[in-house]
């Protein structure tokens, strides 16, 4: 097929890497914490439902919460020990939700409990998609999306790609290079069983240039048969945005308010693909990530596998950050999130830690008026115009925004704020702007239905 | 361990580093070498004119600051160049009390009334040279010859002027190049416009140097290209065309790109960020409107100039380029307007 399309999608911002302190370092098993704290929210949806009791002692993989519904995974045990409290813990919003801590047994081997496997022959679409959820298994990038949810293909849709996206665009951030060049056996178990779930017939592994590595070691590795391509687009924040990358390798663009099935295209996150090929063979759950840990502030930055619910502070102390840390996020820094409280665990949705010192933090920049410079307007990725939305947004006028500026297009990439001369917090305002529209939405909707 | 409180910042983390008020210093930079053009080529006169036009416009600044009550904003650096702007703009031996409350309306009248830097609709500097125009049309058209002799010792009387006297004018005055030509039809060679070794404002006759600090701020990106380009080729383009016409009656299109205002006004003026359109193909419509009536003004015009009107009816039409000419939003079909 001959593609003429520019390879790219519009606009977008090309912030500093910092990878290269990360990426030739391997993934390292993280020791295990002697305290174990598990949110039972770590995707989107409902909170998982605990079904283990306080005292209980468990094996590392077994069941500790199930799904509570359709839109929700369960919780496995990351480590072989004692449930001690079923409480509220906290979590990186600030806020304190449902779960559950547990002490780790030292003296056991923390071998897996295996459960009941998904054969990739026999096993039926919709057997795959409930092995997914079993799993636990959500979207590794970040996002958390449970993945049995996005691999559903609505009635009268059709998916002809499958798009694996090793992009990984934000800075710092060298996960899924690792997995891609440690797990590729992994990756295409994944791929096959994806394959399988979603009767997809081309499959496109994204990967952005700075990896042309993983690429190379990708595509050598193709096995035969298997309809696989390795793509590399070039380097671009936000590349890795869902819509972003099916413009890059199809050159096709999601409808405004629709999803990548709209233009008969799945997106799958590389390390999650990983996951569903490590772990559906064996019938096995979720336990453990791999999280870069990396930033100014720490001493031994590196690739960690690392058991979920271990605590943040357990892994600093452990990478040897510097004492007088003034800054934390999970996440990248385009997008991630500042961790206020130390005492919140690794959930499945975290790839990386950036930690900073109080030396390289910057001051608290001055913010000035926007002087309509455009900055934005060429580094939206949506083509929205964040100057207005910006201005309106100080108005409060959130309707006019919603209606004729696009704001429900905003998917919060951060692209406008690092630009932005004057340092207004665009992005800050759009998020909670998007809060409000909803919310109006929802009760208009109510109203309706009365 | 780890006793410090965290800071707290919402994504992104990390910023490109540019900011505000680095951008306004950097345009003052790129304006550097036109000041001292200025003054080595119009003398002690000019440097009087500009500083005395910075100053005005700073402290008025400062001023409305602090009697409304805010914070100071002369730190943003803003006031500078639309002091710098007015300055250069004017004749060089323009009256000083002249030139003061010329930064006093800049400020007052075009940046203030409309709430500061970030809302003013016209470029500041732009409204205080129209005021100047209209209260004061003769000190405003009386040019004075370059490179004169003992420029660096002597101060014109009219410089000098006590407010409000009758103006002096100083027995040696010259037609610049495009009264010249608008009124006696004598064209100027286009090198010694391109040079600046002619009469003009104090900062409109070096278009070498002016077109060096355009590139210089396009290259850092804090200014865009595309508004001068799209002026100065409109420009160029229709003299073009008239000149095919009859070259006896227009001028031609190199006479028309580099006399006058029309470099330092596609350059520092028509480029102010807050009154041009956000959108690339916003912007090239309003640098092709403004070309449009520059041409118009010069050559159909009652004036010599029209430049200055030119980007003010250019700064007006902004919000309407905005409104008509948006992006199309990602996923969407064609923007209905
Ligand atoms: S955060 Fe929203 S408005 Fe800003 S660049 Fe990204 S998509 Fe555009
Ligand atoms: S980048 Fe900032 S200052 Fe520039 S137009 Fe956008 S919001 Fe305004």
């Amino acid at each position: 097929m001959l593609n003429l399309h520019s390879h790219t999608f519009r606009h977008g911002v090309h912030p500093p890497e910092n990878k290269e302190e990360t990426n030739k370092l391997p993934i390292r098993q993280f020791p295990f914490s002697p305290l174990i704290i598990l949110p039972m929210q770590q995707h989107i949806g409902a909170p998982s439902r605990i079904i283990v009791r306080e005292g209980q002692e468990v094996v590392r993989g077994q069941l500790l919460a199930e799904a509570n519904g359709y839109m929700s995974v369960p919780v496995h045990a990351p480590v072989s020990g004692k449930i001690r409290k079923i409480a509220k813990v906290p979590v990186i919003s600030g806020q304190m939700t449902e779960g559950i801590y547990m002490e780790t047994f030292h003296y056991s081997g923390q071998e897996v409990n295996e459960g009941i496997p998904i054969s990739l022959e026999n096993a039926s679409p919709e057997q795959i998609l409930k092995g997914i959820q079993d799993a636990g298994i959500v979207g590794l990038g970040g996002a958390a999306f449970p993945t049995h949810v996005k691999l559903k293909i609505p009635e009268g849709k059709v998916c002809d790609y499958l798009i694996i996206n090793g992009i990984e665009c934000e800075p710092y951030l060298t996960t899924d290079h690792r997995v891609m060049l440690e797990q590729a056996n992994d990756i295409f178990t994944g791929i096959r069983y994806l394959i399988k779930a979603t009767g997809a017939k081309e499959v496109i592994i994204g990967i952005e240039g700075n990896k042309q590595d993983a690429a190379d070691h990708l595509t050598k590795l193709i096995p035969a048969g298997l309809p696989v391509t390795v793509q590399v687009v070039p380097v671009k924040y936000p590349q890795g945005a869902e819509k972003m990358l099916i413009t890059s390798l199809l050159g096709k663009e999601v409808p405004s308010g629709g999803l990548p099935i709209d233009v008969n295209a799945v997106v799958v996150n590389v390390a999650t693909t990983a996951e569903i090929g490590r772990l559906l063979p064996r019938g096995q759950g979720i336990q453990e990530r791999v999280i870069t840990i990396t930033g100014p502030g720490v001493k031994k930055k590196g690739n960690y596998l690392i058991p979920v619910g271990t605590p943040l502070r357990y892994v600093l102390e452990h990478v040897g950050a510097a004492e007088n840390i003034s800054e934390v996020y999970m996440g990248g820094p385009m997008m991630g999130v500042a961790v206020s409280n130390l005492d919140i665990s690794i959930v499945k949705g975290t790839s990386g830690i950036v930690v900073f010192g109080e030396d390289n933090i910057n001051k608290t920049e001055k913010i000035f008026p926007c002087i309509k410079c455009g900055a934005c307007v060429d580094a939206c990725p949506i083509s929205l115009n964040p100057s207005k939305l910006g201005i309106l947004a100080k108005s409060e006028a959130y309707d006019t925004m919603a209606e004729d500026f696009h704001l429900m297009d905003c998917f919060e990439c951060g692209s406008c704020s690092f630009v932005c001369p004057s340092n207004i917090p665009l992005v800050q305002y759009f998020r909670l702007s998007k809060g409000i529209v909803r919310k109006r939405n929802t009760a208009k909707t109510a109203k309706a239905n009365v | 361990m780890f006793s410090k409180t965290l800071h707290i910042s919402t994504s992104p983390h990390i910023r490109q580093g540019m900011s505000t008020d680095m951008i306004m210093q950097h345009v003052v930079w790129a304006m550097m070498p036109l000041v001292i053009f200025a003054v080595v080529s119009f003398g002690l006169n000019a440097l009087l004119v500009i500083i005395t036009a910075v100053v005005s416009s700073v402290l008025t600044e400062h001023a409305l600051c602090r009697w409304s009550g805010k914070s100071s904003t002369v730190s943003d650096w803003s006031a500078v160049i639309t002091g710098i702007l007015l300055g250069l703009t004017l004749p060089p031996i323009f009256p000083l009390w002249m030139t003061f409350l010329g930064g006093v309306v800049s400020i007052a009248i075009g940046k203030f009334v409309f709430g500061g830097l970030g809302y003013n609709a016209f470029n500041p500097a732009l409204v205080g040279r129209a005021f100047l125009q209209a209260a004061f049309p003769v000190a405003i058209t009386t040019w004075h010859p370059s490179f004169l002799e003992g420029r660096f010792l002597s101060i014109s009387k009219s410089v000098a002027a006590f407010p409000f006297s009758t103006p002096v004018v100083d027995g040696i005055s010259g037609a610049t190049p495009l009264s010249a030509f608008k009124f006696d039809k004598v064209t100027t060679d286009t090198a010694d416009l391109a040079f600046g070794l002619i009469n003009g404002s104090t900062g409109e006759t070096s278009a070498v140097l002016i077109i060096l600090g355009g590139i210089y701020l396009a290259v850092r990106k804090m200014m865009n290209w595309r508004i001068p380009v799209a002026i100065l080729t409109t420009v160029f383009v229709l003299s073009w065309i008239l000149y095919i016409i009859d070259n006896q009656v227009y001028p031609s299109p190199q006479f028309m790109l580099f006399s006058g205002g029309l470099m330092l006004g596609a350059v520092f003026m028509a480029t102010d960020m807050v009154g041009s359109p956000i959108t690339p193909r916003g912007v090239m419509v309003y640098g092709a409107f403004i070309g449009l009536i520059v041409v118009v003004i010069r050559i159909w015009g009652g004036l010599p100039e029209g430049v200055m009107y030119a980007i003010l009816l250019g700064n007006a039409l902004t919000p309407h380029i905005d409104n008509l000419i948006k992006s199309r939003v990602y996923g969407t079909k064609k923007t209905k307007s």
